[in-house]
């Protein structure tokens, strides 16, 4: 195996979680809901998953855990401001202190532990394919879910009934409500979809990525995977271009320095940043296009009149 | 009624007196830590050795601590909170918590600070800091006997002088076996964070090293290690459990034995300021038993590390040279204290370019 | 069974008042339950929280060393948010602001006057609003989202300091450690009263705080700001400009960023670092918010959060818990405060029957 396929490996295990953390909110973005609390419940994800299979033994039922865990822990979002009425913004923000803390503290008694990694899916005719088999068909299960995930929200979103009604609701949502769309209902399930999908980017961090636990081991990729929705122009297929090409320029300057480049680690270190502005200048500079494309209510309350 | 005064005014005195000896018999020595106690490095080192400082003198002192305290104005309130609270004696735990201890030992001057890793004292000020090199020679000396490729991974936090020592003495050590022993190092910029580490470790091994070795404090780069079949040296911490057949040893720190003589000598009124430098000889590190290596390469690391307890042996000895070819020290020539605490270069042989 | 919101013909006065203190009910409620789980006298926690930190002076010195900041941001990034600009990058001017300012005590640390205090104090504005400029530049001409580019440059500002204070402008004299000179004295915010720590960088939040009530509640760009935040197309019709109010926006709440970046450098750390911020630029975010987005309001919830950081250590020392309930607490506190602000704009109902039923009895 050469250099160039090692470092594709790293890189897809770095940018799994992205992906996955990213898909869920978009499609809770989609439906008009900014949930800034993305790193908060990846976090939980990561603690519970952990805590799960040390419990238990099992690194299937960690993932279970983390959905779970993020998908609960999403909904005390979506009651404070779905129901409540409460401002995304800040209540977003709030969760994401929140899960740091709980997590924090219901992992206290597991640092140190090594955890149970989760085992590779090896297909068994496909792995074989020079290159991409080894890439593509010897990964953990999450890997796999990652991509089925973005593929079927993309037909979700676009080749269901269900997915536009959900676009409604994030374009205008007094329009939706009208038509007669639930939209409390549906930004709900929206919610906590986006939960369940990042408690399971967390459910990678702790039982693939390194299967431990230590506090504030998300370390950031909550507030990434925010970007990466915008960058994407909600456009579920974009999140894994933006998703890798970040993942791709985090891990290359390691792999630059373990190489011997002399250029200092900062500059190399600020690249995946500077990157995602510039191809997000870019790709924004069409005013038409990126409007489309925003789902118009997002950060709106809504409140159904009586 | 004179009497019940009489009897009211005993009680109280007595009751007083008791309060005020009870107070006084216990001392309070307190710690003010930078991250996390159950972190599993740096500060759960240091946390277990205010817990043998608890077991050994218990029934003189209690303990008290302030964890995950910022650098910075923080560290000054959290500090002086301590000192207010009736510390007698405070250990701040991180080299960034220097500033702040010298100002809060300006105007606390009953109380006795120690600040780890610094370098500025004062005359209730003492600082203490543990020779890790030490242990990197002796670790520089296992890696060049087990590897194969003749090179070592080095996972280094952030350039400064206490990881540049450690990268200089690992080489020292490994080139006293093989003078042809490469390192390769990548700097992770953190000294916590078990994805980053991860990341760096597979990159140094996708990139041909048989060894590895970290200054940073989780477990992941031992775990990746044990993943891809090669040796890896722990850190802070004993990691044998994060891979049974993948540690060589670890540097452990034991401050434990710092802390109870310190301690026991504010309790004898002796406590003086200081600037220690313990090292394995003092029990201030010690290394974790010595695994997964055949009996001879142990061997010459029980003898290193007795060599280096007895004085007979130290890591910065010439001949030496200066990455860029000048000589640093003669033959037998040992470095002072002074130029290790502000290491700001390599020696000769190390792959990588230090920031200016 | 199902919660209504019945939105209230107008802001409720009473609840405007009354729905902090019954956040800070139901956290004090729940609050001591988990100290009770902790097996901790609950009591105490809560008093070592909320009251002891108020009773010494040193203390509320403390409160105002850690409200100076928050409050200085959050004041700026109130009227962002007021005219729908989202700067989430307080925290890279933050840092730009403390780097610009710190230029004269580290690079020309010879010159000693009455000037460089000022001096660095406008650099630093400068410098936290140039670095504003940038998503302001991006989002005005080249429609790029600035919520993205300003948290990404959050980065690139971290990074590019730990650069300068690793390389070229490590403290010749310092061991080799990563950090500046210290600054002369003529470089240091001085105390504003003689008992305590608390810099001027409190006084300048508060100014700011007035001033920017002021231009909000009195002027004509206070209108501005409110308009064109609440609807851009009104705002034209107006004549206001939304591309301007970017510019201002965003320019303003860089040049607070800024200021209050070089004021925690010079008044409480006296030289820059790797890190010179525990997240301010994200806290001050939520104190925005809680202070409803408007200055006055701001300072309270800024005094209140850096009230909730010294109580979270007060209970530590007090009762030998580690820090990981105390975020907790915090985060449970920030929920409340959330929810019971619903109170002020609308009416809880429980319905107990659903009416959308159209089975029979109840409709029509």
């Amino acid at each position: 195996m050469g250099i160039f396929e090692a470092i594709l490996l790293t890189v897809i295990t770095a940018a799994t979680p992205l992906v996955l953390a990213a898909i869920g909110e978009l499609v809770t973005e989609r439906s008009g809901v900014l949930n800034l609390g993305v790193e908060g419940m990846m976090v939980m994800g990561a603690a519970c998953a952990f805590i799960a299979t040390q419990q238990t033994g099992s690194s299937y039922v960690g993932i279970l855990a983390g959905i779970a865990s993020g998908a609960l822990f999403s909904l005390l979002f979506g009651f404070l401001t779905l129901t409540l009425v409460a401002n995304q913004v800040a209540t977003g923000l709030a969760l994401t202190i929140l899960g740091l803390g709980v997590s924090g503290m219901i992992g206290e008694a597991y640092v140190g532990q090594s955890g149970i990694k989760l085992p590779q899916i090896v297909f068994p005719f496909l792995s074989d394919i020079p290159f991409l088999g080894a890439l593509l068909f010897k990964q953990d299960l999450i890997f796999y879910l990652s991509i089925a995930l973005v593929a079927g929200v993309h037909w979700f979103l676009f080749r269901s009934r269900a997915g536009l009604k959900l676009r409604a609701v994030g374009d205008s949502h007094s329009s939706a409500h009208a038509l007669g769309i639930n939209v409390i209902r549906t930004r709900y399930l929206a919610v906590m979809f986006g939960g369940a999908c990042a408690g399971l980017a967390g459910a990678q961090l702790s039982l693939v990525y390194t299967p431990q636990w230590a506090e504030n081991m998300s370390a950031g990729r909550g507030w990434i995977a925010l970007a990466l929705v915008v960058f994407a122009s909600w456009r579920p297929w974009r999140i894994v271009a933006g998703g890798y090409l970040f993942g791709a320029v985090s891990i290359s300057q390691l792999y630059a320095q373990a190489f011997g480049i002399g250029i200092p680690s900062q500059f190399l270190s600020a690249l995946p940043y500077l990157a995602t502005i510039v191809v997000l200048i870019l790709i924004s500079h069409n005013r038409r296009t990126t409007l489309i494309n925003t789902p118009a209510a997002l950060g709106k309350s809504f409140v159904p009149d009586r | 009624m004179k009497k019940l005064l009489l009897a009211l005014a005993t009680t109280a005195a007595v009751i007083g007196f008791s309060a005020a000896a009870s107070a006084a018999d216990k001392a309070k020595i307190c710690f003010v830590y930078v991250g996390s106690k159950t972190d599993g490095g740096w500060t759960q080192a240091h946390d277990l050795g205010r817990q043998e400082l608890e077991k050994a003198l218990g029934d003189k002192i209690e303990t008290q601590f302030l964890e995950n305290v910022p650098e910075g104005p923080d560290a000054e309130r959290a500090i002086e909170r301590l000192a207010r609270s009736g510390c007698g004696l405070i250990f701040t735990t991180s080299f960034g918590f220097m500033d702040a201890t010298v100002k809060i030992a300006a105007k606390f001057p009953d109380v006795k600070f120690e600040h780890a890793t610094g370098y500025k004292t004062g005359p209730n000020l003492a600082t203490y800091n543990s020779r890790f090199y030490e242990g990197r020679y002796i670790q520089g000396q296992i890696a060049a006997k087990i590897s194969k490729n003749g090179v070592a991974g080095y996972i280094a936090s952030f350039p400064i002088p206490e990881v540049v020592m450690g990268i200089n003495s690992f080489l020292i050590g490994a080139r006293s076996v093989n003078p042809e022993f490469k390192l390769k190092v990548v700097w992770a910029n953190t000294w916590f964070d078990p994805g980053k580490e991860a990341d760096a470790a597979k990159a140094l091994i996708d990139q041909g090293v048989d060894v590895l070795t970290q200054h940073t404090d989780t477990t992941a780069p031992m775990q990746v290690a044990a993943e891809r079949g090669i040796k890896a040296f722990g850190q802070a911490s004993d990691m044998i459990k994060a891979g049974p057949q993948t540690q060589l040893t670890a540097i452990v720190d034991t401050w434990g034995p710092y802390y109870i003589k310190r301690t026991q000598a504010l309790l004898d009124g002796k406590w003086e300021t200081a600037s220690s430098w313990d090292g394995l000889k003092d029990g201030i590190l010690t290394m974790a038993p010595y695994t997964n290596m055949p009996d001879d390469v142990k061997a010459l690391a029980e003898a290193t590390e007795a060599k280096i307890k007895s004085g007979e042996l130290k890591p910065f000895t010439g001949p030496l040279k200066k990455q860029d070819g000048s000589e640093w020290l003669a033959a037998g020539a040992s470095s002072d204290d002074g130029t290790l605490l502000g290491m700001n270069f390599y020696v000769e042989g190390v792959d990588d370019k230090l920031p200016q | 069974m199902r919660i209504e919101l019945e939105r209230r013909p107008d802001v409720s006065k009473l609840f405007s008042i009354l729905s902090p203190f019954i956040a800070l009910g139901l956290t004090i409620f729940f609050g001591g339950i988990m100290f009770m789980l902790l097996g901790k006298d609950p009591v105490s926690a809560l008093y070592s929280f909320f009251i002891e930190p108020l009773m010494e002076v040193w203390s509320l010195h403390e409160l105002a060393i850690k409200a100076a900041p928050l409050i200085l941001i959050a004041v700026g990034l109130s009227v962002c948010y007021r005219s729908n600009n989202w700067n989430i990058g307080a925290e890279g001017q933050f840092i730009m602001g403390a780097i610009s300012g710190s230029i004269l005590p580290v690079v020309f640390y010879e010159w000693h006057s009455p000037l460089v205090l000022p001096l660095m104090m406008v650099l630093g504005m400068l410098g936290g609003a140039l670095f504003a400029g940038i998503p302001a530049f991006l989002k005005a001409h080249l429609n790029t989202n600035e919520i993205l580019t300003s948290l990404m440059l959050v980065y690139v500002a971290q990074l590019f300091l730990d650069w300068l204070v690793r390389g070229p402008w490590r403290n010749p004299g310092g061991m080799n450690f990563p950090e500046t000179r210290t600054f002369d004295a003529s470089a240091i915010l001085p105390e504003m009263i003689a008992s305590g720590r608390a810099h001027w960088g409190f006084g300048f939040a508060i100014i700011a705080a007035i001033l920017i009530w002021f231009m909000m509640r009195y002027t004509l760009k206070g209108f501005e700001i409110t308009v064109l935040g609440q609807s851009e197309r009104a705002g034209r019709f107006a004549g206001f400009s939304s591309r301007k109010m970017i510019w201002f926006s965003m320019l303003l709440s860089g040049a607070l960023a800024g200021l209050a970046g070089i004021a925690e450098v010079s008044g409480a750390i006296q030289q820059l670092r790797p890190v010179i911020s525990p997240g301010y630029g994200f806290t001050a975010i939520i104190v925005a918010f809680l202070g409803r987005l408007n200055p006055l309001g701001i300072v309270v919830a800024g005094l209140v959060l850096a009230l909730t950081y010294l109580g979270g250590e007060a209970v530590q020392v007090s009762l030998q818990i580690s820090d990981k309930p105390i975020r907790v607490f915090q985060g449970l506190l920030l929920f409340f405060v959330l929810s019971c602000d619903t109170l002020i704009h609308y009416k809880i109902r429980m319905m107990w029957y659903d009416l959308t039923k159209t089975t029979g009895e109840g409709a029509r």
